[in-house]
């Protein structure tokens, strides 16, 4: 697959995703609101799990970072939209810059503890300020600030298109990155980190580099999610949302630039169909999870990339 | 000029490298042979900077490069070609080689330099590189690491397992690279390989080398083989 072909796909995905948010009723087109706010959150994970190797259960903190770095000064300062988009992204990038770099000084399995411990500690400090943090009840973001150019993002149609904007550009730059020398730094890193280090390459530096940008994108997903759906909570710090970005990309395919999407919708309709039948939800979502591991163990892309499309990236 | 003295070097309580003097001339192949466990391997990671070296020192043309960081060293002009290849399988053949060019800022000429001396490689650049014969593969590892512009080239068993068609074409890249003028430190085994490349000889028993030899003086019964190899 040439480079223009697989810009040229990944453009017909987001144009069929536009298409699909304005042409469906409002509960369908509010859920794919919220699907790409998520498949936001599963584009940076997928960076740094995916590409780079780094598998993390510290994600949660970055996404809530995001969340509290917006609705904070939107609920205590009034701040509107825009900067508070922005707060949540930069809250974001710097826990993932101070966690990562005390982090990054292990791997493998001690990686995965030490960013667990990092995001409970981050948690349970949300309750602890909670005269600050609303605590365990949250806050909801106040409607003036959930307003970009005039109109409310309370509403489905403008709710859908920022939530499709911010999940285009989250897209766009994943893909413009892991098409880059950076990409194929990331995936040597993912490798061999040995290999990688004989060529030259810092890999500390490197992956630091690579969880500050998922943390970017966690943190503008947390905030995007915030100012959407309008509300704030601790719960979504916990490790339920660490869990969940890491089953997006198993689902969508590990290192793939749309297995992302593919893998928050699968989960979100998997669990919205599971609910409705039965108060066991879980152990029905577990069951298709398992089903899924036996038969596409790479993920739906994964396995598309194995047997149709070998350079899709 | 690559010159190592004293060299004390291990993993944890074990001192494998009981003080090593070696020295690797510009436009020389230098052998190192040896039996398993004689410290071979472990004499390269330590040039390199992955294992620290206990005691002694190691100038690369005077200056001192023991104790860098290991991903300073192949800034400093060396090269490592490990045993397996280890590739980085899902890229292509180019994006290795991209890799490999990421110290030197992607000199078009050394790219184009490299694929002179494996034409090969030139046919295979869109190809993923865990698709490729072990030969090719041996190819592009030896490559990426030339993208890198060495002073010192050190391969690690590079005929390992492959054929005797690959074998010689291993071989001429070897000579031709030493035409250049680079360093090369082999690790081999074949006696007959050796014979073909090598100016001078290392071998090495119980983590130190224990005689060195102008390669002319060997022939492939030398007593030297039987010694330190067992061939």
């Amino acid at each position: 697959m040439t480079g223009g072909r697989i810009w040229a796909l990944h453009l017909a995905v987001l144009v069929a995703l536009l298409a699909a948010g304005l042409l469906l009723p409002g509960y369908h087109s509010t859920n794919l609101a919220r699907i790409l706010v998520l498949a936001t959150f599963a584009l940076g994970y997928n960076l740094a799990f995916g590409y780079t190797g780094l598998l993390s259960l510290g994600h949660a903190m970055f996404f809530a970072a995001g969340m509290y770095g917006a609705g904070l000064p939107a609920w205590h300062w009034g701040w509107e939209a825009g900067p508070a988009l922005l707060t949540g992204a930069a809250a974001g990038g710097l826990l993932a810059l101070l966690a990562g770099s005390l982090a990054l000084r292990t791997a493998g399995v001690s990686f995965m503890i030490v960013t667990l411990m990092f995001a409970q500690a981050f948690a349970l400090s949300l309750l602890y300020f909670s005269d600050w943090t609303g605590g365990d009840d949250g806050f909801a973001v106040p409607t003036t600030a959930r307003l970009v150019f005039g109109h409310a993002l309370s509403a489905d149609v403008p709710r859908f298109l920022a939530a499709w904007g911010v999940f285009a550009l989250g897209l766009v730059i994943a893909l413009a990155l892991v098409c880059s020398r950076f990409g194929r730094v990331m995936v040597a890193l993912r490798e061999n980190e040995e290999r990688a280090r004989m060529l030259g390459i810092n890999p500390y530096r490197a992956k630091l580099q690579v969880l500050v940008i998922s943390g970017i994108y966690s943190g503008v997903a947390g905030a995007a999610y915030a100012l959407l759906f309008g509300y704030v909570g601790s719960s979504f710090a916990s490790i339920q949302y660490s869990i969940l970005p890491m089953l997006y990309v198993l689902l969508g395919g590990a290192g793939t630039v749309l297995g992302g999407v593919i893998g928050a919708a699968g989960i979100f309709y998997l669990t919205e169909w599971a609910t409705a039948l039965t108060s066991a939800w879980l152990f029905l979502v577990g069951l298709a999870l398992v089903v899924l591991v036996l038969f596409l163990p790479k993920g739906v892309l994964g396995w598309v990339r194995a047997k149709l499309w070998r350079n899709l990236p | 000029m690559l010159e190592l003295k004293g060299i004390r070097a291990g993993y944890g309580a074990v001192t494998v490298l009981q003080g090593v003097d070696f020295t690797a001339k510009s436009g020389e192949v230098t052998c190192i042979m040896g039996r398993n466990g004689a410290g071979k391997t472990t004499l390269l990671k330590t040039i390199m900077g992955l294992v620290a070296p206990r005691a002694g020192e190691i100038t690369l043309e005077g200056a001192v490069i023991s104790g860098l960081p290991a991903h300073q060293v192949p800034g400093r002009g060396l090269a490592w070609v490990p045993q397996g290849r280890r590739l980085f399988g899902p890229l292509t053949v180019a994006e290795n080689l991209e890799i490999g060019g990421l110290l030197g800022g992607h000199k078009p000429q050394v790219k184009e330099r490299v694929l002179e001396l494996f034409p090969r490689l030139r046919e295979r650049l869109n190809q993923q590189a865990s698709t490729l014969s072990g030969g090719e593969q041996q190819m592009l590892a030896i490559a990426r690491g030339l993208c890198l512009e060495p002073k010192v080239l050190l391969l690690d068993e590079p005929t390992e397992g492959l054929q005797p068609s690959m074998i010689a074409l291993i071989r001429d890249s070897v000579l031709q690279l030493k035409a250049t003028g680079v360093a090369v430190v082999l690790v081999e085994q074949r006696v007959e390989a050796v014979l073909q490349m090598a100016d001078q000889v290392a071998f090495m028993a119980q983590g130190a080398i224990r005689a060195m030899v102008v390669a002319q003086q060997l022939s492939p019964n030398a007593p030297e083989f039987a010694e330190f190899v067992g061939v």
